[in-house]
Formats: structure tokens, sequence, C-alpha cells
């Protein structure tokens, strides 16, 4: 196998992730494309642990699950309380720090 | 090793396996990637959750292949087990609260997909050049224990950080969606 062919998957994976979170206008739905783009950063980590056969990019793969997981905790939290607020999590009607 | 002891062993190196470990990645990438693209087009919500669930799937599939086991059933665990069924939660307790106006997003999606494919074409262009045919050669999987080895030894400043970080989402999360 060659190294190019994970890093290209991730590559294109990232890209999705990007276009879904500049394209999406649900609150949950950019955090879900958010979601996408960790993974593609993880598949780089392991792909580069395997190739130098250590375990210092699984462990950092491990770490990013971990932040992945608060992060969607957090995020989801504000979701809803925005929800709560304005019975909306169309991101592009919150505009009240746009100059 | 232990696996070597296995009856019908075989290094993933021999020609075989890379055949096989080629097929299974080529089955993997198009699944990925067409369910990733399903994901950010799809206009229900819930329909992209799953498709989510593919996603993941499949990069706990890469990892497998990849000889890393450990990282590959967390991702099921962690991902699909739990982040996902959060996403569900969300996507219920939001239910309708977007109403569909495809027009005014027109103008966003274009830009999006401008940026996007940018992205792509200058990352994959970097990674070609860079790492032309650098071959991977793993000769056995990594084992679990090294990885516990490593995260308790050399890593145990910045498991020490996660802990605290989740303890401190957890709060805040409380915090940030409890009613007043």
């Amino acid at each position: 196998m060659l190294l190019n062919q994970f890093l290209l998957l991730s590559a294109v994976l990232f890209a999705i992730g990007v276009y879904g979170v500049l394209a999406r206008r649900n609150g949950v739905l950019v955090l879900m494309s958010i979601e996408l783009i960790l993974n593609a950063v993880n598949i780089n980590l392991v792909a580069f642990s395997a190739l130098r056969e250590t375990v210092g990019g699984e462990v950092f793969a491990l770490f990013v699950i971990a932040v992945a997981a608060a992060e969607v905790g957090v995020g989801l939290a504000m979701v809803l309380l925005l929800y709560r607020n304005r019975r909306s999590i169309d991101l592009t009607e919150i505009d009240l720090m746009r100059g | 090793m232990i696996l070597a002891a296995l009856p019908g062993f075989e290094p993933l190196v021999s020609g075989d396996a890379v055949v096989a470990q080629n097929i299974a990645f080529g089955i993997l990438a198009v699944v990925m990637v067409a369910a990733a693209l399903r994901m950010v087009t799809t206009p229900n919500v819930v329909h992209a959750a799953l498709y989510l669930v593919i996603v993941l799937a499949g990069v706990a599939g890469i990892f497998i292949l990849l000889g890393a086991e450990f990282v590959g059933v967390t991702q099921v665990l962690v991902y699909i087990g739990a982040i996902v069924v959060l996403f569900l939660f969300g996507i219920m307790l939001t239910r309708g609260a977007l109403g569909e106006d495809e027009d005014a997003a027109t103008e966003k999606r274009r830009m999006a997909l401008m940026v996007g494919v940018l992205l792509l074409v200058v990352t994959g262009g970097a990674l070609l050049d860079s790492f032309g045919d650098a071959a991977m050669d793993r000769s056995r999987p990594s084992l679990t224990a090294e990885i516990g080895d490593s995260i308790f030894s050399q890593y145990i400043v910045p498991f020490e950080a996660v802990s605290v970080l989740l303890l401190a989402a957890l709060i805040g999360a409380i915090v940030v969606a409890r009613k007043e």
C-alpha cells in the first residue's frame, strides 16, 4: 500500500467536511461536518504512525477522539441553548455581532 | 509475537495480503467518499447522521487496515456508540427548527464548493508532490500494550490534560444547557 492513498482519501474527506461547514445552515449539521474534518486528520495521524512503525500517531489519534467527544458535548449544548432562546438553529440568523 | 504463532498467519507484506488490502481500501474509500458527499448534501438531518455513521465505520475500517486495531475499536465505541447518539438526540430536540429556504443558500453553496475544491486541489497537489510513492510495508499490527505503555509513560502529561478537558467539557455542557 502507498502512503499517498491514505493521505489523499483524508484530503478528500477534509475538503468535503470544509464544504459542509461552509454550506450548511443547520447548527447540528455543521458540528457533524466538523467531526468529518477531525476524522480526516485522524486518518493522517494513523497513516504516518503506520509508516514509521511507531505508536505516537495512534496515541494522538486517541487524544483527538477524546477532544472531539468533549467538543460535541459543548457544541450541542450551545445549539440547544440557541434553540431554546431563538426557536431556530439557523446559523445564518445569528448575525448580532456582524459588522 | 502472539499473532505470528497463530496458524495461517502471514506477514502483512506478502503479495496476496497486499492485493487484498488494496481491494479493501478501494471499497472503503468509495463508500466513505460517497457517504460523506451525501452527508453534506442531503436535506434530511436524520439521514445525514446515518450517513455520518457510514463514514465513521469506514474510518474504523481504514484504521484496522493500517494495523491500528485499538484506535479502530475506540473509533467504533466512542464515535458510533456515543457521539452519533448525542447527535441524534440533538436532532430530535431541535426538530423542525429550520425552515427550508433553498434559494438564499445557493450563493453560499457555490462559494463553499469553490473553497472545498480549491482546498482539495492544493492539498492533493502538495501530497502528490511530497510523498510520491512512499510505500508502507508494516510487518505487524501495533499492539494495544505498546499504546498503553506509551500513553502512561511518554504521553502522561497530555493524557492528564485530556482528562481535565473532558471534566471541564462535562461541567461546561451542563452549565450551558441547564434551564434557569
